[in-house]
């Protein structure tokens, strides 16, 4: 609107306006470099990067190799992480997605004594932070005997995924028309069939935001596995972040690792961005 | 009542306990019991004996804890007000711009980059080396395209010669006159610092004025003679000379490439020879972005890069929501685009700016993972938060889980107002 009644204004509004497009392309361009800066040093072999910075291959783009990723795809320790942050990601979000799908039918059609307070109870713990519960949940772990385990990590990630969880699919179920409901259960079906049937398809974009929020979440998690994974269990996170300590020195496993591992949720933003900015608005703004 | 009934809601009853146990089970294993757990452990010392308040008095006397406190308040304060303010210039600014969705995509795309990944990225963007860092590599070109750096950074007259350091300038003990030609013989300048273009040392051609030579007394492979022009030894060109008289400068030369310099309007008196401090200045290194002093700021800012895109896209949906109308109107009536912006614009956005900047600050209070990746080990003790410093005394090495307690419930309090407003916000959704 703006721009609009300024254009209407003459020659000095569509100057402002060239000047402003050239203002924002020089944010967005702040904004890439960084990210830039990452990938072509991934591609540089390892004397380029001890010696200049990434721009310098520029020059020279027939320098840049593969050999950093192959080599580091050689390495067990990585490939077996990326497969950990793999698994705990998937079974974290799954988890998360069904557990939160049950309570929030349940407070969404069922009526059964407390209903309200228990609903509250549960929004209330959205706001606990992660760190209240690092410690206590050690010592828990430890006495079950799943500390260090995958199932651990997992577990920990659905249990804090959960307030937000049945606070959005409650929210989103809600929306669905009762009739809808009673005239299935008129029809004489289950409470089961209609969740398979009514509930999940009518509910599939709140659950795809969720869904996609879970899985960056716990893709891009760094303190809840530092804590609870051993050695063989760790993400691609924790594997890197031993790396960091001696940082300079080995950019050539560093880069290519740090790239691959924001490759796919960065793949995931990119193709379900509408879902993502739903889930967003629903949580913060609504 | 009809008995049906009531029995079809006793079963609805016991479903949804079904529906609801794996959830509220979860919740109160590893949520609620550990908030209590928490709270009674933060009562107890490193040993698990009972100290009463004392692990929380010891957050404020502790230095390190009281450094994380004072960082995480630094935080709190400047970060979501920064992204939040950021974030509605970006909004506004895009409002009906040609290419805003592709502007708002790459703003909006480190969101789903890990904290431990952006770390990298910007422990490279921030690195101290001008060669390696790009902050500094744009920070040393503008300076040097500004100030150009001087070629000669380790160059110091030959030891035993005439030539004496005088705060960093060199200048000569004696004078020199016009006839008698100088000879200022320097060491120390790297192979890489002499131009290609400096060619053999020579004493200057005759002629009129106060004339003489600077050189690299230095051959490579040695065997010259010390304060004398050998056979191999470079001329020093580009360096500036200044005649002095007294305190006043009387003439300026640059030496040529073969090191000699003229003073072709200085034809009779005594001068002494100074070449100032410029030439040999050490270069401009840049900034330390991730030194005791600036590393919070730093890390603020690539927080900055991180949630501006978050605060962005948010507002503009907000702004999107705004009803044209009342803008349209107050246009009419002859109001500025600032005064729209001010008076209308964002105190109709307020709510949306609201929740954009406490989601924010409940993010701050509990950030970790950016500055235990960002913050260089040795400056760590500088730049932690409350979150980093809860791990490291109870897993990284302290293993005094009272005092990571206290440091959790902690946490938690300082996140409950911003809880408070959650709730109240659902509240009045409810109704």
């Amino acid at each position: 609107m703006t721009l609009t009644s300024r254009h209407a204004r003459g020659d000095g509004g569509r100057l402002r306006g060239t000047v402003l497009q050239g203002v924002l392309a020089l944010i967005a361009l702040f904004w890439l470099v960084p990210t830039f800066g990452l990938l072509i040093a991934s591609l540089r072999e390892e004397g380029d990067n001890s010696t200049n910075g990434w721009w310098n291959a520029l020059r020279y783009p027939a320098q840049l190799t593969f050999a950093n990723y192959a080599t580091l795809l050689d390495n067990p320790a990585i490939t077996g992480s990326l497969t950990n942050t793999l698994i705990i990601t998937l079974s974290a979000t799954l988890l998360v997605v069904g557990i939160a799908a049950l309570a929030a039918y349940a407070f969404a059609f069922l009526k059964f004594p407390g209903h309200d307070w228990i609903f509250l109870a549960v929004v209330c713990l959205l706001v606990v932070p992660v760190q209240v519960a690092l410690i206590p949940v050690a010592k828990l772990y430890g006495a079950l005997g799943v500390f260090g385990s995958l199932a651990g990590v997992v577990l920990f990630h659905v249990a804090f995924g959960l307030p937000f969880a049945i606070f959005l699919l409650r929210d989103c179920f809600l929306e669905i028309p009762r009739q809808l409901i009673d005239a299935a259960r008129l029809d004489g079906a289950g409470e089961w069939r209609i969740i398979a049937r009514v509930v999940l398809p009518l509910g599939l974009p709140a659950i795809a935001s969720l869904g996609i929020f879970q899985f960056l979440w716990v893709w891009n998690d760094l303190l809840v596995a530092l804590v609870f994974a051993d050695q063989s269990n760790q993400p691609i996170t924790v594997a890197l972040q031993s790396q960091v300590r001696q940082f300079g020195a080995n950019i050539d496993v560093l880069a290519p690792g740090a790239f691959l591992s924001l490759l796919v949720p960065l793949a995931v933003f990119l193709l379900f961005q509408r879902f993502f900015v739903q889930g967003l608005m629903a949580g913060s703004v609504k | 009542m009809n008995p049906t009934k009531a029995g079809t809601s006793a079963r609805r009853g016991r479903f949804a306990v079904v529906l609801l146990f794996p959830a509220l089970g979860l919740l109160a294993a590893l949520v609620l019991y550990p908030v209590g757990y928490s709270l009674v452990r933060s009562l107890l010392d490193a040993g698990g004996q009972w100290t009463g308040l004392g692990n929380y008095l010891r957050l404020f006397t502790d230095s390190g804890t009281f450094t994380a406190l004072r960082n995480n308040l630094v935080w709190v304060i400047v970060a979501p007000t920064l992204v939040t303010v950021v974030g509605l210039m970006f909004a506004v600014l895009t409002e009906r711009v040609r290419f805003a969705t592709a502007f708002k995509t790459v703003v909006f795309m480190p969101i789903a980059i890990s904290f431990l990944a952006s770390g990298v990225i910007f422990r490279m963007v921030y690195d101290q080396d001008p060669e390696k860092g790009i902050v500094n590599a744009v920070l040393v070109g503008l300076h040097d395209t500004f100030a150009p750096p001087s070629g000669y950074p380790d160059a110091r007259p030959r030891p035993g010669e005439e030539l004496s350091v005088i705060a960093g300038a060199l200048t000569t003990t004696g004078t020199h006159a016009p006839g008698a030609p100088a000879a200022l013989p320097l060491v120390g300048v790297k192979a890489g610092d002499v131009p290609a273009s400096a060619s053999q040392a020579a004493a200057p051609p005759p002629g009129s004025g106060l004339a003489g030579t600077v050189w690299l007394d230095f051959a490579s492979g040695g065997g010259g003679r010390e304060g004398v022009i050998d056979p191999g030894e470079k001329g020093l060109p580009g360096i500036s000379v200044e005649a002095v008289i007294g305190d006043r400068v009387a003439a300026t030369a640059m030496t040529r490439s073969d090191g000699t310099f003229r003073f072709a309007g200085l034809t009779s008196g005594g001068f002494r020879l100074r070449l100032p401090e410029a030439n040999f200045a050490q270069p401009y290194a840049g900034v330390t972005w991730l030194g005791p002093g600036l590393v919070t700021p730093s890390i603020i800012a690539a927080y900055l890069w991180i949630y501006a895109g978050f605060a962005m896209v948010l507002i503009a949906a907000g702004l999107a929501a705004i009803p044209r109308d009342s803008l349209e109107a107050a246009r009419i009536d002859g109001a500025s685009e600032w005064q729209v912006f001010r008076r209308i614009t964002v105190p109709l956005l307020a709510p949306v700016l609201g929740v954009v900047f406490v989601t924010l600050v409940i993010n701050v209070l509990k950030i970790f993972d950016l500055v235990y990746i960002l913050a260089p080990g040795s400056v760590q003790s500088n730049a932690t938060v409350l979150a980093l410093q809860l791990w490291n005394v109870s897993f990284g090495g302290g293993n005094d889980q009272g005092m990571g307690s206290a440091i959790g419930i902690v946490l938690f309090v300082l996140v409950l107002p911003a809880m408070l407003f959650n709730l109240r916000r659902f509240r009045r959704e409810q109704r």
